[in-house]
C-alpha cells in the first residue's frame, strides 16, 4: 500500500516539478495564454453607436460619472515650455490633472518627487495618483509632449467597468511582452492601478529601481509589472481598426498618407475620434487646440450620446 | 503486475499534478468575461455629421464660385492638394493659369510671374464674367496655398445680398482710402462688385495701376464704388487670415509686431482671440498643413464636447 501511495506521490511531486520548469522558461504561468484569449484582449474599441442607444438615461449618467479621469503628467525642467503648453492647453478637460516633475521648478507647481531615476518616478507618480483619486476611476499618465483629447479617451472607456483591470494605448512588442508605448499615452482603470499597488511590494517581480545588469525603459517595467498581476496591454482602435493613440505628430502622420494613400489622404490617415499625438511642438499644440476645440464648419452637428462641458476659466477650447 | 501499478499509479501523479497547476493558474487569472462585451459592429459611415437645414439652403441660395491662382508648375506640388480638399466644395471650382492643361486649367492670355498678378486677377475676372456670371451669386479668389472653408463662406455670406456692391476679406490700411483685402487670405466679389469691376475696365475707369493685385483690385474697388464688408463673427474675431493659423493664435511675448498685423485694418489681436471658430481661411499653406487643416475641420473632434461659441444660442 504504502509503496503504491509513494508512487503517486513521487508521480505528483515530478509533475509539479515538470509544470515549474515550463513555467520558468515561459514568462508567464502555464495555461493562462490561448490565442484565442489573447485576441478577445488585444484591440480595444469604442462603444458602437447602436450599443449606445439602447442605453437609458440612468445608465448613460452612470458612465458619465464612471468615466471621469485623473491625469498624471510627468515633467522635468528641461521640458519646461512642453509643461507650460500642456497645462495651458489638454490638461484642463481632464476632471483632475496633476502635475508630477523629477525636480521642482520655480516657474511651475508640481508634485515634486526628488527623483532623477524614470520608473521609480513614475512607481511614485502612480502611488500619489492611488491614494489621491478620490472617486476617479481612470487615469492617464502621459509626458507633456503628448497632446490628449481627454473627451475622447472618456468615448473609448465608455462601457469599460474600471473595476476590470485594464491597460490601454498604442501597444508594441518586445519578445513575449506586449507593452504601451509611453509617449502616445497609457490608460489604466482602478483596478489596474490597485493591482500595480500590490506588485510594488514584491521586490523580486517589481523592483523599485530596476536590475542594474538589465534595464528595461520604464514603459516595459510596468507592462511587466502589470503582466504578473494578470493585466495585459491592450490598442485602443475605433470601429474601423485605426489606432487612437499615436506616437508620431499629426504632420508627420499627414506627410506619411500623402505619400502612401495619396488619393486619401486624410481617411487614411488618421481617426476622426483619435485621442492622443506626440512629438509636437508647443506651437503646433496651441494651433491643435484650436483645432480640435473650435475650427470647425458651420452647419455640421453632430447628436452625441453624452455632452462634456468646457472647462472653466479657459480661452483656447 | 506491481511494476505496472506502480508506473501507473505515478504516471496519474503526474497527470493530476499537472492538472492541479493549470486549473489554478487559470483560476489565478482574474480577467473574467464579466466585463462589458464591446460591441464589434464595424461602422462603414465616415463623417456621420447631420447638417442642419440652414446649410442646405445656404449651399442653394448662396451660389459661390471659387477661382485659384496658380500656375502649371505648381499644379502637382500645391494645386492638386486644393483639389483634394477644399476646392470641391464650391458650386463652381476653376484653376486659372497661364495655360490650358488637363488638370483642368483655363489658360488666361498672360505669362507667369510676380509681376504677371494683377493681369492675371484682371482676365481671370473677365472670363468669369464672360462665361460664369449667372453660375454662382457670389466670386472668391484664391491662392493655390490657401485653404478655404466654403461652409463658413456660405454662411457668412449668407447675411448679404449678392445684388449689393459688396467685397469682402482680410480688410487692410494702407495704399487705398478706404483699404482693399489682402489677396492671399483670399477675398469675395459680390455679382454687382464683379459687375462693376468688368465694367470698370471696359470703361477704362480702372487700370493697370499696380503689379499688386489685391491693392489693384482695392483701387479699382474704391473706384467703383464697391462697398468694404466687415465680415469678422459676433466678438469681433477674424475669419480671413493671410497667415496659418500658427501665425496668430500662438500666446506671444511682447515684440514688434508682424507687418501683417500693423497693416490691419480692425486693431488686430494675438493669441486665440484671434480667429473666430467659424474661420474662411489660412494662407501660406503647404500641402501638409493643407490636409491637416482639412482633418481638424472636417474630421477629427472631441466627442460629445459642447462648443463654446454658439451664435446661434445668442439670439
Amino acid at each position: 500500500m504504502m509503496s503504491e501511495g509513494s508512487s503517486f506521490m513521487k508521480g505528483m511531486i515530478f509533475g509539479g516539478i515538470f509544470c515549474l520548469i515550463m513555467s520558468f522558461f515561459e514568462t508567464f504561468n502555464p495555461g493562462t495564454h490561448s490565442e484565442g484569449h489573447n485576441h478577445l484582449h488585444h484591440h480595444l474599441k469604442p462603444v458602437s453607436k447602436d450599443e449606445l442607444q439602447k442605453l437609458s438615461e440612468s445608465q448613460m449618467s452612470e458612465f458619465a460619472m464612471q468615466v471621469r479621469v485623473y491625469c498624471l503628467i510627468m515633467v522635468t525642467p528641461k521640458l519646461l515650455v512642453h509643461w507650460a503648453t500642456a497645462n495651458d492647453t489638454w490638461s484642463k478637460h481632464c476632471d483632475k490633472s496633476v502635475f508630477y516633475t523629477s525636480e521642482a521648478s520655480k516657474a511651475l507647481d508640481a508634485v515634486d518627487l526628488q527623483e532623477q531615476d524614470e520608473w521609480t518616478r513614475l512607481r511614485k507618480a502612480i502611488q500619489h495618483a492611488y491614494e489621491n483619486a478620490g472617486d476617479l476611476h481612470w487615469f492617464f499618465i502621459a509626458r507633456p509632449t503628448t497632446f490628449a483629447i481627454i473627451e475622447n479617451l472618456k468615448y473609448l472607456v465608455l462601457d469599460k467597468d474600471p473595476s476590470q483591470p485594464f491597460y490601454i494605448g498604442h501597444t508594441e512588442k518586445s519578445g513575449e511582452l506586449d507593452y504601451v508605448e509611453y509617449d502616445s499615452g497609457i490608460v489604466l482603470s482602478y483596478e489596474a492601478m490597485r493591482r500595480l499597488m500590490e506588485v510594488f511590494k514584491d521586490e523580486d517581480k517589481c523592483p523599485e529601481r530596476g536590475r542594474a545588469l538589465w534595464k528595461m525603459s520604464e514603459e516595459k517595467q510596468l507592462a511587466t509589472c502589470l503582466k504578473y498581476s494578470g493585466v495585459f496591454a491592450e490598442n485602443g482602435e475605433d470601429a474601423q481598426g485605426k489606432g487612437l493613440f499615436n506616437k508620431k505628430s499629426v504632420s508627420s502622420l499627414i506627410s506619411d498618407s500623402i505619400s502612401q494613400n495619396p488619393g486619401d489622404v486624410v481617411e487614411a490617415c488618421c481617426s476622426d475620434m483619435a485621442i492622443t499625438f506626440a512629438g509636437m511642438s508647443p506651437s503646433q499644440i496651441q494651433v491643435l487646440m484650436y483645432g480640435v476645440y473650435r475650427l470647425r464648419p458651420y452647419g455640421h452637428d453632430f447628436h452625441d450620446s453624452l455632452t462634456f462641458l468646457p472647462p472653466k476659466d479657459s480661452d483656447n477650447d | 503486475m506491481r511494476r505496472f501499478k506502480q508506473n501507473f499509479l505515478f504516471l496519474s501523479g503526474v497527470a493530476v499534478s499537472i492538472f492541479l497547476t493549470i486549473t489554478y493558474s487559470h483560476v489565478q487569472k482574474t480577467r473574467t468575461s464579466s466585463f462589458v462585451r464591446i460591441a464589434r459592429n464595424i461602422s462603414t459611415v465616415k463623417h456621420t455629421a447631420q447638417n442642419r437645414n440652414a446649410t442646405l439652403d445656404s449651399s442653394q441660395k448662396v451660389r459661390v464660385l471659387c477661382w485659384v491662382m496658380t500656375q502649371p508648375q505648381n499644379l502637382q506640388s500645391r494645386t492638386q492638394h486644393v483639389h483634394a480638399t477644399w476646392g470641391k466644395r464650391c458650386d463652381t471650382i476653376l484653376y486659372m493659369t497661364s495655360k490650358n492643361t488637363d488638370f483642368p486649367t483655363i489658360g488666361l492670355n498672360v505669362s507667369e510671374g510676380r509681376n504677371q498678378l494683377y493681369w492675371k486677377t484682371i482676365r481671370a475676372f473677365q472670363y468669369i464674367h464672360k462665361h460664369h456670371l449667372d453660375d454662382a451669386d457670389w466670386f472668391l479668389k484664391a491662392d493655390d496655398d490657401t485653404f478655404v472653408v466654403i461652409e463658413n463662406l456660405r454662411h457668412s455670406l449668407s447675411k448679404h445680398s449678392s445684388e449689393d456692391p459688396l467685397y469682402f476679406g482680410r480688410r487692410f490700411r494702407p495704399f487705398v482710402a478706404q483699404g482693399y483685402m489682402s489677396g492671399g487670405a483670399g477675398y469675395v466679389l459680390s455679382k454687382e462688385a464683379l459687375r462693376r469691376f468688368v465694367k470698370g475696365f471696359a470703361d477704362g475707369l480702372c487700370t493697370h495701376t499696380t503689379e499688386l493685385e489685391d491693392v489693384g483690385m482695392g483701387q479699382c474697388m474704391e473706384k467703383m464704388k464697391v462697398e468694404m464688408g466687415d465680415s469678422r463673427d459676433v466678438f469681433g474675431r477674424q475669419v480671413f487670415h493671410p497667415y496659418p493659423p500658427g501665425n496668430y493664435l500662438v500666446r506671444q511675448l511682447r515684440r514688434q509686431r508682424p507687418w501683417y498685423l500693423i497693416y490691419d485694418h480692425y486693431t488686430p489681436v494675438e493669441g486665440p482671440g484671434c480667429c473666430s471658430d467659424f474661420a474662411i481661411s489660412f494662407h501660406y499653406i503647404n500641402a501638409v498643413e493643407m490636409h491637416t487643416l482639412e482633418y481638424y475641420t472636417y474630421h477629427l473632434r472631441p466627442y460629445g464636447y459642447k462648443y463654446r461659441f454658439n451664435p446661434d444660442e445668442l439670439k
